[in-house]
């Protein structure tokens, strides 16, 4: 087969994307795990809130595959990979050969050792099962705690509110959403969640879950010395990358699956994209995972090029947050929190408890490196294009842009006539 | 493709453009009627957004890019790329308003729905036989519809 993709999630669609832009052709073979088409992963919230129904989770029409002359192999998990004889094995036995090989097994969820943890009614939140056993488990229980406020966290606190159940949010750290906000953002989001009635307690955690003698959970123990009665557990601390089948092939794996700009891993013709990958982030210029849904596709889009025979170079991953909290939009991008002893960043910020109202600005020397909005996001993808294409900020724009307005025509002459009005130059010369 | 493509340089500012788009998107395809009721009892909006600094203006909307940021990063399938068109095609069905094409789009050129929990975006006046309706409409040429 020329191409090979393990793993049936948005990495995937973007290499099925990226491929089909140089290679019409040649079929794509994907073998998945979860037997269901594509589906976007975020939405299982929206569905355990009851939101949306099961039918709007495909993330592409079933034409797509055909269309893409794609063949899916669900259901099916890969066991093993020989990157000499250039094969995969599925757990049913078969072995498959490959050309080119894209791993894009994303994540699993991360599970820190809390005792009383092993045990019926506790869960995690990350993928259609578990949302599908939480919506039949949400109409007999009462209260939930979620371990956990970061965004996955929130999403099944709030999902899981929603169908009626009491919900306690515990978070380590001081604020939630830690890496994405700073104090004054979670603290609006914070009091928006409190206003509806979901409990979030931060700088606290679960010690242990405490359950009777046939095994039921009772409640939990928390490090403030507290205890909370629940009969459900969440655990939603994050993922930690799915690299287990890479590492035991022999392909080089860090914190996650090693990648060079092209997405391309150690081994040859194996590339590998998404949650599982740790891949050059546009800001920093070194290598991180940072499991987020547009980095997942962006890419696999670049892999999937590369896969067929194109010579592209991943631009670098952006981190980029949009979470509203019931009808209080925020959105996150870049660098959020600079090093506090570090001179070179320079902020701007504008709160407005009132209007619950929040934009905070960093600066990097003469550029935008990354920005903070709550409530008034209108704007956001304009900030967007200064933080992605890296253009220095004059003092006048940067007054500009401090007093809220960023603009189009703020951008230098040449990259503007490039983006908006390529190809007539006549008129200037 | 053909897109639509604003010239800075021949833009004066009047916003003519987003009259003629939301006449174009409206129920009633009645520029008063539009404007006047549509806009408030529907939320209807323009695609296009006017841009003014000193006596420079220019008038943008979606670019159709080829590799959509937007598309990128659309959790719900409401946003994808038409291989056969090159357009980048919204769902509105799909969409949940997450915002996420909101904040990727570098181009602007995603707004909120002023009611709906739904995003408004230029679909090139899809169907139109004229063609897009902002520069049939734009009385300096200042947008052009053409492949380049
Ligand atoms: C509840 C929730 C909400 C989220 N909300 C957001 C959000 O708002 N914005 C955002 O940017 N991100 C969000 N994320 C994160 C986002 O979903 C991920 O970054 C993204 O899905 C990663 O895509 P991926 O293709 O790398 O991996 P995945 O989507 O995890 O897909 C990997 C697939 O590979 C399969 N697989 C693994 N191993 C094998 C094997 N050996 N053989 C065959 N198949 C295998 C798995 O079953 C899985 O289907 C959210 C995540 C969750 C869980
Ligand atoms: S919405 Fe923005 S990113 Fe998407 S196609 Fe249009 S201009 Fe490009
Ligand atoms: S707001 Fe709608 S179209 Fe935009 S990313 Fe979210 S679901 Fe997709």
């Amino acid at each position: 087969m020329k191409y090979v993709i393990i793993g049936n999630g948005i990495a995937s669609i973007g290499a099925i994307e990226g491929i089909r832009k140089v290679d019409a052709e040649n079929e794509i073979l994907v073998i998945g795990s979860e037997d269901s088409p594509a589906y976007g992963r975020p939405l299982i919230s929206y569905l355990l809130a009851g939101k949306i129904g099961p039918d709007r989770l495909s993330l592409r029409p079933a034409e797509f595959y055909k269309k893409s002359n794609v063949t899916l192999k669900l259901g099916t998990t890969v066991t093993a990979i020989d990157t000499k004889a250039r094969t995969v094995t599925t757990d049913s036995g078969e072995s498959i050969g490959y050309e080119n090989l894209l791993v894009a097994t994303g994540g699993i969820p991360f599970t820190p050792p809390i005792p009383g943890a092993d045990g019926k009614d506790v869960y995690n939140f990350t993928n259609l099962s578990h949302a599908q056993t939480l919506i039949s488990k949400a109409r007999e229980i009462k209260r939930a705690v979620v371990i956990g406020g970061g965004l996955i966290g929130l999403k099944a606190g709030e999902s899981l509110f929603d169908r009626g159940v009491e919900v306690t949010i515990l978070e380590l750290s001081p604020r939630i959403l830690s890496l994405a906000f700073d104090e004054n953002a979670a603290s609006l989001a914070g009091n928006r969640l409190a206003e509806v009635g979901l409990d979030v307690r931060c700088g606290v955690s679960a010690k242990e879950i405490q359950r009777d003698s046939a095994g039921n959970i009772k409640g939990v123990h928390l490090t403030d010395g507290d205890f909370l009665q629940t009969d459900v557990v969440v655990i939603a601390i994050g993922v930690v990358p799915d690299y287990g089948l890479a590492k035991a092939s022999g392909i080089e794996v860090d914190r996650g699956i090693r990648v060079d700009d092209h997405m391309r891993t150690s081994a040859p013709d194996v590339y590998a994209a998404g949650d599982v990958a740790q891949a050059r982030d546009l800001l920093y210029g070194d290598d991180r995972v940072i499991p987020i849904w547009t980095n997942a596709y962006n890419q696999g889009f670049c892999a999937g090029k590369n896969m067929a025979g194109d010579t592209v170079r991943f631009l670098g991953s952006l981190a980029m947050n949009s979470i509203s909290f019931y009808g209080l939009p925020t959105i996150s991008v870049g660098t959020v929190n600079p090093p506090e002893d570090d001179g070179s960043y320079r902020i701007s910020a504008v709160l407005d408890e009132k209007k619950k109202s929040y934009r905070k600005l960093v600066f990097q020397d003469d550029h935008l490196v990354g920005y903070v909005l709550v409530g008034d996001i209108d704007m956001a993808g304009m900030y967007t294009a200064f933080v992605k294409f890296q253009m220095p900020i004059p003092e006048e724009s940067r007054r500009q842009l401090m007093a809220g307005e960023p603009d189009v025509l703020m951008w230098p002459d040449d990259f503007f006539r490039e983006t908006w009005n390529p190809g007539n130059h006549d008129q200037d010369s | 493709m053909k897109r639509v493509y604003p010239d800075k340089e021949y833009c004066i500012g009047c916003h003519l453009c987003e009259l003629a788009c939301i006449t174009a998107h409206s129920t009633s395809q009645d520029l008063i009627i539009a404007y006047r009721d549509e806009r408030t009892s529907s939320g209807l909006s323009p695609c296009k957004r006017v841009f003014e600094k000193g006596d420079t203006c220019v008038a943008i909307s979606c670019r159709h890019c080829d590799e959509p940021s937007c598309v990128a990063a659309c959790i719900s399938g409401g946003l994808h790329k038409d291989p056969e068109t090159g357009r980048t095609v919204y769902d509105r069905d799909k969409c949940v308003g997450c915002w996420s094409c909101l904040m990727a789009c570098p181009y602007g050129a995603i707004r909120r729905h002023p009611i709906e929990n739904k995003i408004v975006k230029c679909d090139l006046c899809e169907g139109r036989a004229e063609g897009p309706a902002c520069v049939q409409a734009c009385p300096n040429a200042a947008l052009k519809y053409e492949e380049r």
